[in-house]
């Protein structure tokens, strides 16, 4: 196909209208789940993008989907929240049906066959974590594609490359509540610290038997790694 | 391989379903576009991006309610189309919406869903509630993938309190004190940043309103003329249009046209035309 030379002006269009005013909102993200004995530990950072504009410096990317699951969402904003809500929905739908306490794995399995029916239209990769009666804390990963696998902790997102040697080294199974709230938050803070699409703050959540525990630290609170 | 297989699939189903084109969006141009994109990218160029009305539009949660602002430009290109276009749409009585992006489809779009709201709202007989809109809105946008490029602020009181939500053409939505979109959502947003405080009264929201819109009609190319403002709080809603208007047309100091006598007559002569009348044709107009 050959066009003539003045196709070459529609590059110059409109520099009235940043590049970020058409660019798809992302949440260009670190999240991360871990398990321990009684329960789940959730973080994420809650920098939302389009492009290079942060849409919103304060997410909240650590959505319920029942009373004690929950998701950690990265990837298209839109596609993430709307397969929540789907969830959210039919999640609640059947828990009424069965009267009793959903499964962890139930929601992450209803994740992943919406993830995977639609995996050539969406963009979302997704943790899944929560407490059941029968099997305890669990957490869930669904990443972009579609697969789903239980892991004892989890990370997912853009900044997530950055904290893979720093989770594989300091993970110990069976670790204890606190230990593993230090353990995310200080993954959470070195990605924020190294990937541009992750920042602002780092918001927790303790998922157990007793219910959930939400937690918020600031950007002058995060722990201090470098001094440079 | 599975580039066959998909192949296969879709070609079963235009053979098993047999649909009547109904009314609505129609979807074949994409297929269309994203060839003629490719083939665009394969010389080196971009292909044209869609056409939005440059704007500032935010919103901001204070002690009693929600203030909306909005300029009041429209542009077709590097021309303005409209210098005092009404960018705060109606939702509810007590919900309203500023609409970014593509006019038409924020038109639009705001009509479907205060339609939608007014017959919900009847039927569960209670005054609507903002997360209602949104998550109508939401919805509808997501199910058109980003095609309908409208970028929304939308905000109101109900019996839960005041909400401002802003909501992206692709379907995302985020819940916030204070949200600018638009072309100039970044001059405003500057403004927000540094002045915003949680439950301030009426008047210094509406002043840090008007400040945000008015550093997006300045700084940014794509707004400018006047300053619509609309106040909502539990059971009143003050639609201000023009709240200021920032760009008053000047008067001419000066006139180009020469006054009558600058040029002297010498001689004047008056030469009729006669016409000839060759042929007449009378039509009568069926007004019936």
């Amino acid at each position: 196909m050959s066009f003539p030379a003045s196709v070459s002006t529609l590059n110059n269009y409109n520099d009235l209208y940043p590049d970020w005013t058409q660019r798809e909102v992302s949440t260009g993200t670190t999240i991360m789940a871990v398990e321990f004995d009684g329960g789940v530990v959730m973080g994420a950072d809650s920098r939302t993008t389009t492009g290079a504009y942060i849409a919103n410096r304060v997410t909240d990317k650590l959505t319920p989907i029942h009373e004690r699951i929950f998701c950690c969402r990265s990837g298209s904003a839109a596609d993430t929240q709307a397969i929540a809500d789907a969830v959210t929905y039919q999640l609640g739908f059947h828990s009424i049906e069965l009267d009793e306490a959903p499964l962890v794995q139930t929601a992450a399995s209803l994740f992943r066959d919406m993830c995977y029916r639609y995996r050539e239209e969406l963009m979302a990769g997704i943790i899944v974590a929560g407490w059941d009666p029968r099997r305890g804390g669990q957490v869930y990963t669904v990443p972009v594609g579609g697969m789903m696998t239980r892991q004892p902790v989890s990370v997912g997102g853009s900044g997530s490359s950055y904290i893979y040697g720093y989770v594989d080294s300091n993970y110990r199974p069976a670790m204890s509540k606190e230990e593993c709230l230090k353990f995310t938050a200080e993954a959470l803070t070195l990605a924020m610290e190294r990937d541009g699409s992750s920042g602002g703050v780092v918001r927790l959540a303790v998922i157990s038997e007793q219910g959930v525990e939400r937690q918020v630290i600031l950007g002058n609170q995060l722990p201090k790694f470098s001094t440079v | 391989s599975r580039a066959s297989r998909k192949r296969e699939c879709r070609i079963m189903a235009t053979v098993s379903v047999c649909q009547y084109h109904r009314g609505g969006f129609s979807f074949e141009n994409c297929k269309r576009n994203a060839l003629l994109e490719a083939d665009i990218n394969k010389l080196g160029f971009s292909s044209p991006a869609a056409r939005k009305t440059g704007t500032t539009i935010c919103g901001v949660v204070y002690k009693d309610g929600v203030v909306l602002g909005a300029d009041t430009r429209a542009t077709e290109g590097m021309v303005v189309a409209d210098k005092n276009c009404s960018k705060i749409h109606y939702i509810s009585p007590n919900v309203y919406c500023c609409g970014a992006g593509t006019a038409a489809d924020t038109e639009m779009t705001t009509q479907i869903i205060s339609s939608n709201l007014e017959l919900h709202s009847l039927s569960t007989g209670r005054l609507p509630r903002v997360a209602t809109a949104n998550r109508m809105l939401k919805q509808m946008l997501f199910r058109y993938q980003g095609y309908i490029g409208a970028a929304l602020v939308l905000g109101g009181v109900d019996c839960t309190g005041p909400h401002l939500y802003s909501i992206y053409p692709h379907g995302s939505t985020d819940k916030l004190p204070y949200v600018t979109m638009g072309s100039g959502s970044l001059a405003a947003m500057a403004v927000f940043e540094d002045r915003y405080r949680p439950n301030m009264e009426e008047e210094e929201a509406k002043r840090l309103v008007r400040d945000a819109i008015a550093a997006g009609i300045f700084n940014d190319l794509g707004s400018g003329s006047n300053i619509d403002l609309c106040v909502i709080t539990k059971g009143k809603v003050d639609y201000l249009r023009p709240h200021d208007v920032a760009n008053k047309k000047g008067v001419r100091t000066g006139n180009y046209r020469y006054k009558h006598g600058t040029t002297g007559v010498l001689a004047k002569t008056v030469t009729p035309l006669n016409l000839e009348v060759v042929e007449e044709n009378v039509q009568t107009m069926d007004t019936s």
